[in-house]
């Protein structure tokens, strides 16, 4: 197989691919991703394809257990994820971001909608063809915790995945094992502890190691450090970022901490009860908000700096995010919206469900008035925190040799 | 209580004088200057901890979780204790009403005065009258410091009726007050509601009811929002902030979020490995934090206004362990500025530039070797 100058656009070597070894078709594919991640927006094909994805789950009540309603978890939403991109996904918690990672990788099936994966669409693959693109689609939990088996060791969990696609042979795969342990950062003499036996952040680092063991190309990262520690959320930070570049993976980054989306991301999407409400480039997105959420939500984020804090204006949104059973009439933001408030109620608020519209080049909102948002100075405090210019709080080392970061 | 010279030593034995040293020429200290002059009728500290050491008695041996804590706390004031899981922030809090389960924990030493009351040496019925009554308390997670099987009303009206002896019916006023002051819509409609019924936001919203309903002098919020998200985080501490300024209630806010300690407290306490290795000002510790670990945490942190996604500085390593801290330095194995002298000793807390900014680390002593 030596398809190294053409594009993964080609249908035929899509669906050879989905059939060989994952890791050719990495470094096949590298090159040509590398590109598409300096050249953001060319005409490549997308890795992912999520066209009108709805992912409902039933409610059932009554004496006769009667399906009564459906919550909403998420609602048509449209997007792509290019190879080599990391994508973003934020909101609240019951905004769909995690539902939306779990379809992508059909640990849920959708409801309506489809979801393509290089080119194929997941829902009409078979048993066997589904198994084999699993090993090109991997995911890595929030709770290092609970994501482990407690009662088997390292070697054993991270070994799993190579067993159940018959991936080497038992000598190889302790090697592979012990490999892997080091590339996340662990000492390969750890493989036969216990998960009880590490920190929080090595548990982590095993559960990279584990989503790294087949090679994908497609990892879905589901608050992979929301559970972490200050300092330890920038070590596997830093550990995501450098696979990323060493393997040319691919990323759905999901997570409620704005700044470490903003991070990591080459573009975002701004999830709100179940729709995509904003999606662009980060700069964009956070500097020059096109959605009055996107707006609230930024300015709700504490900044630790004494001096912004003192002075910035916060939008409170008043009160819960209404139920998924029931979503709003009209836009679903426009109960808790200060944009609708300050333009005095608008009817089409409403009325008429906003679409996901293109306000400024790659920058898409789902707001009736994104024109009015994108002018207002609220949610940009951060902005104003003198860090962006500042040096590091940290002196220079002196005398002894500078650290290896 | 003069003011004086802000050269003057700010401190003592890892005390924090911070009436010793106001400097009405910066911003900072004109505020002190305020609240010393409105504190004055007290003359004395709300809280006063010296030396607290609590212990843990395990089989793999004796966790040294706070270890000669000393920190003041004013009338009114908000201080924050910030540090990472393990470091001893909410082992410090608990200590404070006395709730370590023991066995295994225990208050081996150190004195806590708090409003004149020596409080480690009270009865355990004096000490739960106190509880409750004078201080109040908001922890993590909303849906388990709730009873499940208690409507809220009562739950509210509880501590009202035992410490402030009201009638049933007055305390359900109370209870009605304190529900609408903190922002729950049709409080007396809602008395009868059981917490299941409330979201993880309006459950925190009953908490701090119920922590207020006695109009207590400081008010313990141990990762009040932690379990919260960020929209409803805001209004909480909004809530909090608003009604500690109206009570006059003072407020130890325990967080692992520094953007959250930036915005809500007048004084900070850095903790790690169950000490505090940097207290000052919340603009001292931000600004010109001189603590090798305060630094580590400022910077690892990925900023909104970040643009580039450079590489995250990071603290390497994992705190020590707190059976056998040893005698140096304990950040001492993940410091990058670390010397010989960090290895054989402890440093003290010791005075910075700044009123009562205290920091423990030879380097950033007068004459040590960080710039």
């Amino acid at each position: 197989m030596d398809p190294v100058t053409s594009a993964p656009d080609d249908g035929a070597m899509a669906a050879a691919n989905a059939a060989t070894e994952a890791a050719d078709a990495a470094t096949a594919a590298s090159d040509a991703a590398n590109t598409a991640r300096i050249t953001a927006g060319n005409e490549q094909r997308a890795l992912i394809e999520v066209d009108h994805l709805k992912v409902y789950f039933p409610i059932y009540s009554g004496l006769l257990q009667r399906r009564s309603g459906d919550v909403h978890a998420v609602d048509d939403i449209t997007f792509d994820i290019k190879r080599g991109e990391t994508l973003g996904l934020v909101g609240e918690s019951g905004c769909g971001k995690s539902t939306t990672g779990r379809a992508l990788i059909r640990l849920r099936n959708p409801t309506s909608g489809t979801v393509t994966f290089d080119g194929r669409d997941l829902m009409s693959l078979s048993r066997e063809e589904l198994r084999l693109t699993r090993r090109r689609m991997q995911i890595i939990f929030q709770d290092p915790y609970s994501s482990l088996n407690p009662r088997m060791t390292v070697s054993s969990i991270i070994g799993e995945p190579l067993e159940t696609h018959n991936l080497g042979s038992k000598a190889s795969r302790s090697d592979r094992v012990a490999e892997l342990l080091e590339l996340v950062g662990l000492n390969a003499n750890y493989r036969n502890r216990y998960p009880h036996e590490f920190s929080g952040g090595q548990r982590q680092r095993i559960g990279v190691a584990r989503a790294l063991a087949v090679e994908p190309e497609f990892i879905v990262c589901d608050e992979p450090i929301s559970a972490l520690d200050v300092s330890i959320q920038a070590q596997v930070l830093n550990l995501l970022v450098e696979l990323r570049e060493k393997f040319n993976l691919t990323y759905l980054f999901i997570a409620h901490d704005l700044s470490v989306v903003r991070h990591i991301s080459d573009r975002v999407g701004v999830m709100y009860l179940g729709k995509m409400v904003e999606m662009g480039p980060p700069n964009t997105i956070y500097d020059g908000p096109g959605h009055p959420y996107t707006r609230a939500l930024l300015s709700a984020v504490p900044i630790p700096d004494p001096k912004t804090e003192r002075k910035r204006k916060r939008v409170i949104l008043t009160g819960d995010v209404p139920s998924p059973v029931n979503p709003p009439p009209g836009c679903r933001f426009h109960t808790r919206c200060w944009l609708y408030e300050r333009l005095g109620k608008p009817e089409t608020c409403r009325t008429d469900e906003p679409v996901l519209r293109q306000i400024q080049p790659e920058h898409f909102a789902a707001c009736h008035f994104a024109e009015d948002a994108l002018k207002s100075d609220v949610g940009v405090a951060h902005l104003d925190e003198p860090r962006a210019q500042a040096p590091l709080a940290s002196p220079p080392v002196p005398i002894v040799a500078a650290p290896t970061n | 209580m003069t003011v004086s010279d802000p050269q003057a030593p700010a401190g003592g034995a890892g005390v924090t004088e911070l009436d010793e040293s106001v400097d009405i020429a910066t911003e900072e200290g004109r505020r002190l200057a305020e609240r010393l002059a409105d504190n004055r009728p007290h003359a004395r500290k709300l809280l006063e901890v010296r030396n607290l050491s609590t212990q843990f008695f395990t089989r793999d041996g004796v966790v040294h979780a706070v270890d000669e804590v000393s920190f003041d706390l004013d009338y009114g004031e908000t201080l924050g204790l910030v540090g990472e899981s393990g470091c001893g922030k909410s082992v410090t809090a608990l200590s404070l009403v006395r709730l370590i389960p023991d066995p295994p924990g225990q208050i081996v030493d150190g004195q806590i005065i708090f409003d004149g009351i020596d409080i480690l040496k009270l009865s355990r019925a004096e000490m739960r009258r106190l509880r409750g009554r004078k201080i109040g308390f908001i922890f993590q997670d909303p849906m388990t410091s709730l009873n499940p099987t208690l409507p809220i009303g009562f739950q509210i009206s509880e501590s009202a009726r035992t410490h402030l002896g009201l009638s049933r019916s007055a305390a359900g006023d109370r209870a009605v007050e304190l529900l609408s002051k903190v922002g729950i819509p049709r409080a007396r409609d809602r008395m009868g509601d059981y917490p299941h019924q409330f979201s993880g936001g309006m459950r925190q919203r009953v908490m701090i009811a119920i922590a207020l309903a006695c109009d207590p002098m400081l008010l313990l919020a141990d990762e009040p929002t932690t379990a919260l998200d960020v929209t409803i985080q805001a209004q909480i501490l909004d809530l909090i902030r608003s009604l500690s300024a109206e009570f006059g209630t003072a407020v130890i806010l325990i967080t692992h979020d520094l953007g959250i300690a930036a915005g809500m407290c007048n004084r900070v306490n850095v903790m790690y490995a169950g000490r505090i290795v940097e207290t000052g000002v919340v603009d001292d510790v931000f600004e010109k934090a001189r603590h090798p670990y305060a630094w580590g945490l400022l910077d690892s942190l990925p900023r909104l206004n970040e643009t580039k996604a450079a590489r995250l500085r990071t603290i390497e390593g994992l705190p020590p362990d707190l059976i056998d801290p040893g005698v140096e330095c304990r950040f001492s194995p993940r410091c990058h500025y670390v010397q010989d002298k960090c290895r054989t000793a402890e440093p003290e807390l010791t005075p910075r530039e700044g009123v009562g900014h205290l920091a423990r680390c030879f380097g950033t002593e007068p004459g040590g070797w960080i710039p």
